[in-house]
């Protein structure tokens, strides 16, 4: 038995066929950690083909955060940092505004980026720094084993509020993308999903409108949201946590751009 | 060589790191430190680099963090309690091995304390005032012309070395003015590759990162063994001190930064007693100049550690010695300033008792 018994598919080429897909060359071709079913991979994917697509590898540089994605750059092939809990768009902001030529994202989960890190996201957007702020959504603290995240729904049962989220004792699930499009900083705020073959088209192209924003270089941050599962954290299925996010998450955190840059010529 | 200026120490620093090449300040406001944020505000951008008043200490720290990280001479300046909101990164960045440029104008703490002048954070900054075994390069100025000087020294170690080095002095000589002159420094014999740093994969080489993260037991002692290797390195080839008159020296004053210029003050007044002070200055309190001061305690027949806190490189002087010769200390805290007199009638009263139990022997 081969040490690694998980493989990338291989199929056999067959003339006259066209190939419609591939992945990203720029990401890493290993078995990620990621828990099956879990939303990250596809957002991992969707980053490296606009990176690679908008041809901007050689000027890339990410920052991943603490939580499950701490080890993005395992498979995200392009130059990355490392960043203390929360403080991603400090960093970015840090190498930004030295190396303006350089293109800054930032990846980051919900406690991350809407808890500890609440302070630094608000004021990079509010100074409108030129990054891309990749935000995911999955309601919980993933990593360290299902707790309470800001953006958990009311009533739902995590290991920290086993009886579930009480809004009284607890707070509110922060809608953390709504506060920010209120900032003169912030460019482009959207909230996607990756569940369907048709949210992930979507997602990638509000990456792909964010990163250009960034390429040209208009006036603010951009930032992208994306609802995710997390199948260990809500202890379903993967089929079962995307039905349970779609029932559920969507009402509250509503799919769709939240601020649009103004149109050209205005 | 510049012509002879009228600075204040932190203005001193801001103007020597701008001299020395830095591309990127990130900082916030806190007395005693803030005219250094201010000059950078009005300088920095004029003169190509980047300035950014962050929303908080911790915000500043990590910004550094990402520009050191992506190959920058960086830096942030604060004070005590903003150094503390600062341990965290200071950790990470010792860590993932960045290089940059740290100040600790300090106040009177514990708390948020006073604004006056203190030494209380020594410890904080020799002995790693965060999470986990590091170090860095401490160095400790006691002249505005020193602050100049050792803020380039500081950017050369930290590139040397990829590890954070700072300044560590207090609201007395940041803000005090005196004449500072800046030496001719040419930025491209001084700036060395950083093939590691994060820039983008240019020219499709392979990928940087820049991370702390090493989640296998075995890998992440690895790591600390290279550091601590490092560390050696330093201790070995780093230490730097003044020694005053310590020649024929029967008693030793230990001092560094500010109480260092009171005591070579209460120096001159015991000598013209007849007393034979000297008195031993450490410039870098990371790595310690312990051999010197294990040299001198066979020499000397007591020693006298005087700082603006409750002893805390007394703990290090008493290590140097290791039980040689009987090691006091004279402090003051809260923002207090140590005055020659007190020092002298203290250096009278030890060196009596000292040089006479040492004759009766």
């Amino acid at each position: 038995m081969a040490e690694n018994t998980i493989s990338t598919p291989t199929f056999k080429k067959t003339e006259n066929m066209e190939k419609v897909w591939e992945k990203p060359s720029i990401l890493f071709d290993v078995p990620n950690h990621y828990c099956p079913g879990c939303g990250h991979s596809v957002a991992h994917r969707l980053i490296m083909e606009v990176v690679e697509e908008l041809g901007i590898t050689d000027r890339t540089i990410g920052i991943a955060p603490v939580g499950c994605s701490v080890l993005a750059y395992n498979y995200l092939n392009v130059d990355m940092q490392e960043a203390a809990h929360g403080r991603a768009t400090a960093c970015a902001t840090g190498i930004k505004r030295i190396f303006n030529d350089k293109i800054l994202f930032t990846y980051q989960g919900d406690g991350d980026l809407a808890a500890i890190g609440t302070a630094e996201t608000i004021h990079t957007v509010n100074r409108g720094e030129n990054i891309v702020i990749i935000f995911v959504n999955n309601g919980i603290y993933g990593m360290t084993g299902g707790q309470m995240a800001p953006t958990t729904l009311e009533g739902a049962k995590t290991s920290t509020s086993p009886e579930g989220r009480n809004l009284d004792l607890m707070g509110h699930p922060l809608k953390i993308a709504n506060m920010l499009a209120i900032l003169e900083g912030a460019y482009y705020v959207t909230r996607q999903s990756v569940h369907t073959a048709k949210a992930v088209r979507k997602t990638k192209k509000a990456l792909m409108n964010a990163f250009k924003y960034q390429i040209e270089g208009k006036g603010g941050t951009s930032f992208v949201e994306i609802v995710s599962n997390c199948p260990s954290g809500w202890k379903m299925t993967p089929i079962q946590s995307n039905e349970w996010m779609a029932d559920n998450m969507f009402d509250f955190y509503e799919l769709g751009d939240i601020k649009t840059p103004p149109k050209e010529g205005k | 060589m510049s012509k002879k200026l009228l600075m204040k120490g932190n203005e001193a620093i801001a103007e020597a790191a701008i001299r020395a090449g830095v591309q990127g300040y990130y900082g916030y406001p806190i007395t005693p430190q803030s005219e250094l944020l201010e000059y950078m505000s009005s300088e920095l951008p004029k003169r190509g680099g980047a300035f950014v008043q962050a929303e908080s200490e911790v915000a500043a720290i990590n910004m550094v963090y990402g520009a050191s990280g992506a190959g920058a001479r960086t830096m942030t300046s604060t004070s005590g309690p903003g150094f503390s909101l600062m341990q965290e990164a200071i950790s990470y960045i010792a860590c993932a091995e960045l290089p940059c440029f740290l100040v600790n104008v300090m106040r009177g703490g514990p708390g948020l304390g006073t604004i006056q002048p203190s030494q209380g954070d020594y410890f904080q900054a020799v002995k790693g005032g965060g999470h986990g075994d590091y170090k860095m390069i401490v160095l400790a100025p006691n002249s505005v012309q020193e602050m100049a000087d050792f803020t380039y020294l500081g950017f050369d170690l930290a590139d040397k070395y990829r590890t954070p080095t700072m300044i560590l002095t207090d609201g007395a000589l940041g803000q005090m003015m005196e004449s500072v002159q800046f030496p001719e420094y040419n930025l491209d014999e001084h700036l060395v590759d950083k093939p590691w740093a994060t820039t983008g994969r240019e020219n499709g080489r392979k990928q940087n990162v820049i991370t702390s993260l090493h989640l296998q037991s075995e890998q992440m002692e690895q790591i600390n063994l290279k550091l601590q290797k490092k560390y050696r390195e330093i201790e070995k080839n780093e230490v730097r001190y003044e020694t005053i008159e310590t020649e024929d020296a029967d008693f030793l004053i230990v001092a560094f930064g500010l109480s260092s210029r009171v005591c070579h003050k209460a120096l001159e007044l015991a000598r013209e007693e007849g007393l034979k002070v000297g008195l031993l200055r450490p410039i870098t309190l990371y790595p310690y100049p312990y051999d010197i001061l294990n040299k001198l305690a066979d020499q000397v027949k007591g020693m006298l550690v005087v700082e603006m806190n409750a002893g805390q490189m007394l703990e290090d002087v008493k290590l140097a010695v290791n039980g040689k010769v009987s090691v006091d200390f004279y402090g003051r805290m809260g923002g207090m300033i140590p005055q020659p007199d007190a020092i002298l009638s203290k250096i009278r009263e030890l060196y009596s008792a000292h040089t006479k139990t040492k004759m009766e022997v």
